[in-house]
């Protein structure tokens, strides 16, 4: 017995079993990350002072690489609809170019970080600095893993669209509802962090 | 074939070569490490889980066993020259127990029988094996997930058991690894922390697959409502890992932060260590850490139970031969049951100085939560009304668990009222209300969940004298280790001295019950060795029965073979004509039937 | 998938564009707006409008969640509770506590 409704959609749930499990994978994560936010209100809170996110923080870096990240959800869905729309070339195009805009923005990210650490403000330095390291730094780290997967499906995995089409769809269907999470917790982290 | 370290009686051997063939494996049979060691089903993955987490509960317990010599005899050398010697002077000197070295016993026990122990029993081992035979499935909805799951969770164990090699040893601050304490602990804590990271994740990946199996993998003709009950708890329950876990997760980050790169999340301003002021940012809230480990740790509690409960509901239907009473009020119990212990946490944090407005609204949602689980207790009690009752072993153990779990569920009453807990906060009577719900409770369910699936695991029974004696033995021994601690509680005797509360004027009058817990515990221990003996000796020489030996009307027990077939667990895939409990229907020949058995027309 | 569907699929396509377009926008703004230096309480207000704004454009488009069953709203309600609970719990605690 083959395992059902790995690529067609079981009918009284209407998903196909990946799909409800990225859901429910993106679901904890936004418990994840609200913890992380409930620190930072409550740490905030309680502080006696709390420095504007633009008094310390690179506004423009972090601007340029939200309009990156919104950039390569674009991407990320067309490379899907590419798929739906049987256009293979298409797919490795914009998921190629979805992988790159990932690249770009942990670039940056670098930049903002290491001028952090040249002038010493370490995540040690501070609560606010503490919990700017850490809250991005996760997210990075959800970038990154999200670089390799998309890496995988755009290079290797992306054999699985000879053998099974429909599959393979869904795997980059699966694999964009991640990558938009990842833009989705950006969208709130910049302002949170940088503007306030 | 042999019986190798995972338990895992290989159906494989006898239809390896009638598989089906379906996919990947074409005709020949897998290797050993992938059959047995980085096997994708959930057979195989269920013993794994099932031999591991037993040997962790053995670890736990025997941690515990050492304690309890201190706690029975305070500054007496250690009996067990060998053990004293082989851990040294810097945890035992002359055999002597430093109180360093009891905290370390102390949280790693605690740590280790919750998340080691009996989490991965409950929802790994049982959960995996038993929940897709249940629902009618080929296997769980992900598989390499599913082994993934195991693997991680074994790493986090051996980085959590690791951290005893430490200078300083294990991690020593509770399990509860309060801040600032846990964040100026030695280098054990650090691993503890690595360690919870890795359970974490597997438990996260393992209740996204459980979801997904139960809602996408149900057979035909299986609807929601004529779901076991036992899969009903384990869907509650993978719902409260995926949810709850992940502020926890949050948390370890943090104190790992905290811990390694000297941020201050968790650490005040100007705390002081032995006179010497931290250089540290400061800035930080204990209180923060507290809250988000309970928001995990209060569900967690529930994750103990659930499965145990799901596991003593299906035993006693089976037992008294009749359909559980009140399944619809079980099920909406669960659910809401699941609901309320998100928002119940506070009461491990009463004396934390909250404002009363906050305290009344977390006293008000413990009440509240009693009600659904006196709901599925009193539910289960009056499934034996009128019933046909089978004492057998596994019916044993499953009847002594509602006793056992309306002790415990009782006694929580006064900590989860405000101004009763404050004398009881932190004192033995703590510790026996907790243990009598996981101990005298969960674990004599998955015990009673060990004898009664052994048959469908290994196409064998246990043997019943020895499942008696274990029996009897351990629920007498349990009472004797747990009753106690409430009057050394009520006098107030403070948890986690290490003396046993000898240095206070207050315990003077309940001292003298350290010794007898500790015979108890003792005895306890000396009373699983039939279990362990039963356990191995049954995989070879027990009875051989037939692949439904108690005569059960679920699917794991009707429509496939002991043990199921390897690959794909039924020959083909069952249709679901009825609800989980049709025994003794009027008018029908048996006094079973069959979920898959089909209405006369 | 058949290709009767690539006609939907362009129309999403638009879709795409369009909230692409609306969230670069609404980014400028955000920006702009943290440069008039509002009171705490109000720059948090509109911040966090404005990030909801966005976030829903890419939950309901790009995820696709506008169109989705009910099990997954379901699911999500549910933690949309607990996060609820999460995030403002802890501050609740605070402010009694002072």
């Amino acid at each position: 017995m083959d395992i059902p409704y790995t690529s067609t959609a079981r009918p009284d749930s209407g998903l196909y079993n990946a799909k409800l499990g990225v859901w429910l994978f993106l679901a904890s994560e936004v418990m994840l990350f609200g913890a992380l936010f409930s620190s930072y209100i409550l740490l905030r809170v309680g502080a006696p002072t709390w420095p504007h996110g633009y008094e310390i923080l690179n506004v423009p870096l972090a601007t340029t690489n939200t309009v990156v990240l919104i950039g390569s959800s674009v991407t990320m869905v067309m490379a899907w609809a590419s798929l739906m729309m049987k256009g293979f070339k298409k797919y490795r195009l914009y998921m190629g170019l979805t992988v790159l805009a990932g690249l770009i923005f942990l670039v940056i990210k670098s930049f903002e970080y290491s001028a952090k650490f040249e002038h010493h403000l370490y995540p040690s330095q501070s609560t606010f600095m503490a919990i700017y390291f850490t809250i991005t730094g996760l997210h990075g780290l959800h970038v990154i893993g999200g670089i390799i997967l998309n890496g995988y499906l755009w290079g290797p995995g992306s054999k699985m669209w000879q053998t099974d089409p429909k599959r393979f769809t869904n795997r980059i269907e699966v694999a964009g509802l991640y990558w938009h999470f990842v833009d989705l917790v950006w969208i709130f982290l910049f302002p949170v962090l940088y503007l306030l | 074939m042999a019986h190798d370290s995972t338990h895992h009686q290989s159906g494989a051997v006898k239809t390896g070569a009638h598989d089906h063939g379906v996919h990947h494996d074409g005709h020949h049979e897998l290797r050993f490490w992938k059959k047995y060691v980085f096997s994708t089903d959930h057979k195989v993955i269920g013993a794994q889980y099932c031999l591991t987490a037993l040997v962790f509960l053995l670890f736990g317990f025997s941690l515990m066993m050492v304690m309890r010599w201190q706690l029975a005899y305070p500054g007496e050398a250690f009996p067990l020259k060998w053990l004293a010697e082989l851990l040294g002077a810097d945890k035992m000197p002359e055999g002597i127990m430093l109180p360093e070295f009891y905290n370390q016993l102390g949280a790693m026990h605690g740590t280790i029988m919750v998340f080691l122990g009996v989490v991965p029993l409950a929802v790994g081992a049982f959960g995996n094996y038993v929940m897709p035979l249940q629902i009618g499935a080929p296997d769980m909805a992900f598989p390499k997930l599913n082994m993934a799951s195991y693997w991680v969770y074994f790493c986090g164990g051996v980085v959590m058991l690791a951290s005893f090699f430490m200078p300083g040893g294990a991690a020593n601050s509770g399990w509860t690894s309060y801040a600032p304490l846990s964040v100026i602990a030695t280098v054990g804590q650090t691993y503890w922390l690595i360690g919870m990271v890795f359970l974490i994740t597997s438990s996260l990946l393992g209740s996204v697959n459980f979801i997904v199996t139960i809602v996408q993998l149900r057979a035909n003709g299986l609807t929601y409502m004529r779901l076991p009950f036992f899969v009903w708890a384990q869907f509650v329950t993978s719902f409260l890992l995926l949810l709850a876990f992940p502020p926890l997760e949050a948390a370890g980050i943090l104190q790992l932060m905290d811990r390694v790169a000297g941020t201050s999340f968790f650490m005040p301003s100007g705390l002081v260590v032995s006179g010497v002021p931290l250089t540290n940012s400061g800035g930080g809230s204990p209180l923060l850490w507290q809250h988000l480990f309970w928001f995990l740790a209060h569900p967690e509690v529930y994750v103990l139970i659930l499965p145990a409960m799901g596991i003593v509901a299906e035993i006693i239907a089976n037992n008294t031969r009749k359909p559980l009473w009140g399944y619809k009020s079980l099920v909406y119990a669960l659910i809401f049951l699941g609901f309320m212990s998100f928002i119940v946490w506070a009461h491990h944090m009463f004396l934390t100085g909250m404002g009363t407005a906050i305290s009344s609204f977390f006293q008000t949602t413990t009440m509240i939560i009693s009600i659904p689980s006196v709901v599925i207790l009193t539910a289960l009690f009056l499934s034996l009304w009128g019933g046909s009752i089978r004492f057998t072993t596994p019916m044993l153990f499953a009847l002594a668990f509602l006793p056992m779990f309306g002790i415990g569920g009782l006694t929580g009453l006064p900590l989860g009222l405000n101004i009763s807990d404050i004398p009881l906060h932190d004192t033995y009577y703590v510790i026996g209300h907790f243990h009598y719900v996981v101990a005298p409770g969960t674990l004599l369910a998955l015990f009673a969940g060990i004898y009664y699936w052994y048959p469908k695991v290994s196409g064998r029974k246990m043997n019943d004298f020895l499942g008696k004696l274990h029996f009897w033995s351990s629920f007498i021994c349990l009472n004797g280790v747990f009753m106690p601690m409430f009057i050394q509680g009520l006098a107030g005797v403070s948890r986690r001295l290490y003396d046993g509360g000898e240095q206070y004027a207050h315990a003077q009058g309940v001292l003298q019950w350290n010794e007898f817990m500790s015979i108890s515990a003792w005895m306890l221990g000396l009373a699983q060795i039939p279990f362990i003996i039963n356990f191995f000796w049954s995989m070879k020489k027990g009875e051989r029965v037939s692949s439904n030996p108690w005569e059960a009307t679920t699917l794991e027990w009707a429509a496939t073979t002991s043990p199921p077939l390897a690959h794909g667990n039924f020959e083909k895939a069952p249709e679901v004509h009825r609800g989980p409990y049709d025994y003794s229907v009027p008018g029908h020949p048996t006094d079973f039937t069959p979920q898959n058995q089909p209405s006369k027309a | 998938m058949d290709s009767a569907h690539s006609e939907d699929i362009k129309k999403h396509i638009r879709g795409y564009i369009f909230v692409f377009i609306s969230l670069m926008v609404l980014t400028v703004v955000t920006v702009a707006i943290s440069y008039l230096h509002l009171s705490v309480g109000a720059a948090i207000t509109v911040a966090l409008i404005v990030a909801t704004v966005k976030a829903s454009l890419v939950a309901c488009y790009f995820m696709h969640l506008i169109s989705e069953k009910k099990l997954i709203y379901l699911s999500l309600i549910i933690t949309a509770v607990f996060f609820v609970v999460l995030m403002f719990l802890p501050v609740f605690f605070y402010l009694n506590n002072h």
